[in-house]
């Protein structure tokens, strides 16, 4: 082989199946030498006819029985309906309907899979064969044709020689992704400054979830939870993603506690009402909305990874992975004693984000 | 086989349910149940509106005097002899103040075994009820005196089977007033430093009424300004539907999501068709049984 | 039982043949299909269970795809708000999308959806802990050695689709759970650097949730990832019948053939009956055990959560990460990246798969072997690798366990705290525990099989020589028992180059040579090696100098226990 000029395709120089370094490994020889095929000894149903029979008997048996089953399945489908009935739940009969049609398919594919396997085991005859394998690289002139073949028609398209041409082609390729991306743009609007916002404003009342009640501080007791949601939140249009993305960014909780358990920061002094107080439902880490509340130790645990956060001490992570408080609705009354939120949350509330903060 | 034939078990609860709904007799009997309730919440009630300092009837006022006396052995070692609450010497709380905490309270924590406590832990464990009807009864009359508080629910207000009652709406409260901690089946969880909210499953509709009211150990209070009567009723009517269900897909491997799934998945689903797999590669049996060397060989 | 005598060449009576014939004979004389089944109807594949965990997780896949197409039928991949009114009575009037609403009506007004719905998610489980389980076979036994590194990185590429689409699929019913897992991953996405949070919005359409997202999962699961995982899956088996499957070690297998029985009909008929097995034991399986009650869940509304909120099993090890990392987060200029969601939601998968790909060519480094491999490792014998295999295992097992922390918490009353503390230290020290207690395993095997060759099996009866000595009789072993125990190769520890030559000039690659030294060092240093043929001699010889004749014959010389199977 003559060396390769440098616009030719050559095979790495180490391809053959023995390096020089592990060919050390077999000079010493196996201290046992193979003893060869291991001969099995015949089967029962080998040498003993009417073992030979049970084991045909028992392979017809359960393909037949599986063919019982595939008419059982059918009958099971037919015989438990799972019609709906005013002001009951059907549960039970899909219960039923589902037992029954998995029991009967399931055992007739089982029975067939066995059966199968039941004859290949006992009745077919094949013994163990030793197959020959053939060494997976190419052989040498095989190898030798293809660089031929691969360098002439490299040779003919010029490719190395006409770099412009080269170069051009793959800048055009390179750039070929770009539209793929760019095609991609229209998937979702840019966030803009969504999620610093929140629906919650100065005066818009609290409403307990669900029932959409206002609540009036003086009906809020000690220890008390409510998960809240702002009265601006039903102002959102009935159908389309708003109501759904408020949901996801707006809830809050309202607990109270005596004021002197109470330790608010610099500046939020005058957040809470009496020890009526409210935080977002959004863990600061991962986003899972927590509400479990424990009365007497003031503690919030988020169920997802377990974060703590302190709720007499600001929102304080105790425990947990989440690295920040978790943000606090300011709070105050309005002249007919209802509980209303002072303004917005005053910093963006759920998981941590690169530009957080920034605007 | 007929389709109403035995082999239906898995539905006939929640059948049996519906049939005693829609039986003739459910209508009178649902008007003696609301008559009777009525008569008796009267009767409840009357009394126990007035102040109990007022309280003139001597029936009433010997319950009350029996509970100080149930008090003063059984609770004031650690909630103070007028249930005023007892602080141990390093300041931390012994037995938290019973004054205002009424007679739900009372009635849920001693009424389910939490309370006498025996010995201080981060929750009450439930044990055996250490009172009789009788004594609890005149233990919620005695902290009930001491100040207003919540008053032991009537059967009314928890009892489901009264028309209006509507479980999905009592999922919806549910699942965002008490799932984050019971679970979205009632099946419980974990909280901090060893507290659990309890699995729901058989507990009796009066005591989650109460412990609604009431917020015993850690939970918080939901009273009735902000979740009312008929929430309350829903929520109870939800868990009993959810509980008295069938689970229709087979067992319900305790009802707890991906992590029981995760290891059925691995140690029946896989593990089984691992046995398979060891039986297919194996020959039927051998008629000599000198198969020593080939067993070893299949298996190292 | 008529094998032995040739085939008839008349046209056979059976009208079944007579069929197959026709069809063979119409599809050769088109595309000379004769030629590819003249060579593979007999091709040979070794018999043992461990190389069936790659069947079962091809027979769950037919499994995934066949109930997957069923409930298509019935799925709305909508987010569209409606009023649920079917047949599940603590749900009606409630307002839900409709793809919760479409699952519900699959559960309880389609006739076999339910199971379908059980058989499509049980399936997956067993799918991917198949594929899980057979992975750890190819590593362990060092399967994916030369040539099979091609088929390693398609099957950890498989691994991670058969992940992805599970998730995906977790997500589409659009319940409490897995809307809840979807927050955690925006969570996740939001944390990567600088375009986090315009990631999220294009993923989600705008604000999370939106109303786009399971539309959108929708297509990846039914269409995108499950036509990848099918076309790598066949490139996957091509590859694997053309190499031709590996093989244990033992009498009469070497690296130039293989041992077992043809494709037809014993390997054909025992891979159909499994697949007929795996339906019927997963249908049966669901016919009885329930999966994912969503009805018990919850439509999904971002503002609830339930307690136990846990992902299926194979993501379990990523949320075990988000549980037990300490709350790190760094801030540069303003901007911020929250290390404790980065890192195991981002890095740590990335490693993992990076160091899983990658392995073939590192111990290929280690040893210097670029040979082709066809016979498997006993694990024993390369008691480094099977130590990181084991200690990655326990790895991944504690994050596994973290994932359910507040479950195993209840499950066994100990604060969920105590639980979380205690696994981040076991994530730390468990894994090199692991590794040490099975490398001395590894070693001790070892060691107890040199034993074996050398001196025999102990048998367990004593023998009082004349001068009143006790010793254990050890019967000689079976020939194909001694082969099989000597028959992996010799490992040899590599030295470092000199680091000047003779005429005193620094060797350039001398350090790089030292590195590999220390590597080889670190596998090979400890192994136990078989016994050399002298060792062999010499203990042969020594047992009949204190033990003459003692049971009537001597063993030859060299001959090591040949014979020895007839000693008793």
């Amino acid at each position: 082989m003559t060396t390769p000029k440098s616009e030719e395709m050559t095979y790495p120089a180490e391809h053959s199946e023995h390096t020089g370094e592990v060919e050390r490994r077999a000079a010493d020889g196996d201290p046992i030498p193979d003893p060869g095929l291991h001969e099995p000894p015949p089967r029962y149903t080998d040498v003993d006819p009417s073992a030979n029979k049970r084991a045909e008997r028992q392979v017809v048996g359960m393909f037949t029985l599986a063919s019982v089953f595939i008419v059982a399945s059918i009958v099971a489908y037919v015989l438990f309906e799972i019609e709906p009935s005013e002001g009951v739940s059907n549960v039970g009969d899909v219960q039923v309907s589902n037992f029954a049609l998995g029991i009967t398919l399931g055992l007739a594919l089982l029975l067939i899979g066995i059966g199968a396997v039941h004859w290949s085991r006992s009745l077919m005859t094949s013994p163990e064969f030793a197959e020959k394998r053939k060494p997976l690289t190419s052989s040498e002139d095989v190898r030798q044709d293809t660089l031929a073949s691969f360098n002439t028609g490299a040779h003919e398209t010029g490719f190395g020689r006409r770099k412009m041409i080269r170069n051009s082609m793959f800048g055009a390729l390179a750039l070929l992704p770009l539209p793929a991306v760019v095609l991609l743009r229209d998937l979702g609007p840019l966030p803009g400054d969504s999620k610093e916002h929140t629906v919650w404003d100065e005066g818009v009342r609290l409403l307990s979830d669900v029932t959409y009640e206002p609540i009036r501080a003086a009906d809020v007791d000690l220890g008390q939870l409510i998960n809240v949601m702002p009265e601006t939140f039903r102002e959102l249009p009935e159908h389309g993603p708003e109501r759904l993305n408020e949901r996801a960014k707006s809830p809050v909780m309202l607990v109270r506690m005596l004021p002197e358990e109470l330790s608010p920061a610099q500046g939020r002094e005058n957040w809470h009402i009496d020890g009526i107080i409210a935080y977002s439902k959004i863990c600061t880490h991962t986003g899972c909305p927590i509400s479990l509340y424990e009365r007497t130790t003031h503690h919030m645990l988020c169920p997802c990874h377990q974060s703590t956060f302190d709720l007499a001490d600001n929102g304080k992570v105790i425990f947990g992975p989440a690295t920040r408080n978790l943000p606090q609705l300011p709070l105050a009354v309005d002249d007919q004693g209802y509980l209303i939120a002072q303004s917005d949350f005053t910093e963006p509330v759920g998981p941590t984000y690169w530009e957080r903060g920034t605007r | 086989m007929s389709r109403s034939s035995a082999g239906r078990t898995g539905g006939w609860l929640s059948r049996t349910l519906s049939r005693r709904r829609r039986h003739p007799l459910a209508a009178v009997t649902v008007l003696l149940v609301v008559l009777f309730a009525c008569g008796s919440a009267y009767a409840a009630f009357a009394p126990s509106s007035q102040s109990p300092i007022h309280g003139a009837e001597t029936a009433q006022s010997t319950e009350v005097e029996e509970g100080r006396q149930l008090f003063a052995i059984g609770c004031a070692s650690c909630h103070g002899l007028r249930g005023e609450g007892a602080v141990r010497e390093n300041g931390t709380v012994l037995g938290p103040s019973l004054v205002g905490v009424g007679a739900a309270a009372v009635d849920f924590q001693v009424g389910t075994g939490r309370m006498p406590m025996g010995s201080p832990a981060a929750q009450a464990p439930v044990k055996p009820v250490a009172y009789s009807d009788e004594q609890i009864d005149a233990l919620a009359a005695y902290v009930a005196s001491l100040a207003p508080g919540p008053e032991i629910p009537e059967e009314e207000q928890y009892d489901t089977s009264v028309d209006g009652a509507d479980p999905a709406r009592g999922g919806l409260l549910f699942r965002t007033n008490c799932a984050q901690c019971h679970n979205s089946s009632g099946q419980g969880g974990a909280l901090t430093y060893g507290q659990e909210a309890p699995n729901l499953t058989g507990v009796e509709p009066k005591y989650i009424y109460e412990a609604m009211l009431t917020g015993p150990q850690a939970m918080p209070v939901f009273n009735d300004e902000t979740l009312r009567p008929e929430d309350k009723r829903d929520i109870i009517a939800f868990l009993e539907e959810v509980q008295e269900m069938p689970d229709p897909g087979g067992l319900g491997i305790g009802r707890v999501g991906p992590v029981s799934e995760g290891l059925w998945g691995w140690l029946v689903g896989l593990g089984g068709l691992i046995a398979f797999a060891a039986w297919i590669v194996t020959r039927s049996a051998s008629a000599r049984s000198a198969t020593k060397a080939s067993s070893a060989r299949s298996s190292s | 039982m008529s094998s032995t005598t040739p085939p008839d060449v008349s046209a056979s009576r059976n009208t079944a043949i007579r069929g197959a014939g026709k069809v063979v004979g119409f599809v050769d004389e088109r595309i000379t299909s004769s030629n590819w089944l003249k060579r593979n109807l007999r091709k040979i594949f070794p018999d043992h269970w461990s190389f069936l965990l790659g069947e079962i997780a091809l027979f769950s896949l037919i499994l995934i795809i066949l109930s997957g197409v069923f409930l298509t039928f019935w799925f709305k991949p909508s987010m569209a708000h409606i009023t649920y009114e079917g047949a599940y009575v603590p749900m009606r009037g409630i307002a839900m999308s409709e793809a919760y609403a479409s699952t519900l009506e699959l559960s309880f007004e389609v006739r076999g959806g339910l199971l379908m719905r059980q058989v499509h998610h049980w399936s997956t489980l067993v799918f991917i802990a198949a594929m899980s389980a057979h992975m750890l076979r190819v590593f362990f036994t060092g399967a994916f050695r030369k040539p099979r590194e091609l088929n390693w990185l398609v099957g950890l590429t498989l691994l991670v689709l058969g992940v992805a689409n599970g998730f995906t699929g977790y997500s589409l019913p659009d319940d409490l759970l897995s809307g809840t897992g979807l927050r955690i991953i925006e969570g996740g996405i939001l944390a990567i650097p600088v375009v986090g949070t315009y990631l999220s919005y294009f993923i989600f359409g705008g604000e999370y949730p939106g109303e786009d997202i399971i539309t959108r999962l929708y297509a990846i699961h039914i269409l995108l990832v499950p036509g990848l995982i099918v076309a790598l899956v066949t490139v996957h088996l091509m590859i694997l019948w053309y190499q031709k499957h590996t093989q244990w070690p033992g009498s009469g297998k070497s690296e130039k053939n293989v041992v077992g029985y043809p494709f037809f009909p014993i390997y054909m008929t025992k891979a159909g009956g499994f697949m007929f097995i795996v339906f019927g034991f997963i249908l049966l399986m669901s016919a009885t055990v329930q999966i994912n009650p969503v009805w018990l869940y919850g439509p999904y509304d971002p503002s609830q959560v339930t307690a136990g909120v846990q992902p299926d099993w194979y993501i379990g090890f990523l949320d075990g990460g988000l549980r037990l990392m300490p709350p790190w987060e760094i801030s540069i200029f303003g901007y911020n990246i929250p290390l404790s969601v980065l890192i195991p939601a981002m890095i740590l998968p990335g490693v993992i798969l990076t160091l899983l790909a990658v392995y073939p060519w590192i111990e290929q480094k280690v040893t210097g072997d670029k040979r082709e491999h066809h016979i498997l490792d006993r694990p024993r014998n390369m008691p480094v690798r099977t130590s990181l295999g084991v200690a990655f295992i326990v790895f991944y097992i504690v994050l596994w366990i973290a994932g359910g922390n507040d479950f195993f918490a209840t499950v066994l009353e100990i604060p969920v705290n105590w639980v979380s503390r205690f696994l981040q230290f076991s994530l730390i020290l468990m894994p090199p525990i692991a590794f040490w207690i099975t490398k001395r395993i590894c070693l001790g095997l070892q060691r107890r099989e040199r034993e074996k060759v050398l001196h025999g099996r102990e048998s367990g009866m004593i023998v009082v020589s004349p001068e009143g000595e006790f010793t254990e009789r050890h019967e000689p072993l079976d020939p194909h028992e001694a082969y099989e125990l000597v028959a992996h190769e010799r490992p040899v520890v590599r030295e470092p180059e000199p680091a000047t030559d003779p005429n005193g000039v620094p060797n350039p690659n001398y350090k790089k040579s030292l590195r590999r030294a220390r590597l080889s060092h670190f596998y090979f240093a400890d192994v136990i090696d078989k016994p050399t043929r002298d060792e062999l001699e010499r203990v042969h010889h020594h047992h009949e100098e204190i033990a003459p004749s003692s049971n009537g014959e001597t063993p030859q010389h060299g001959a090591s226990d040949d014979q020895g199977g007839q000693h008793h």
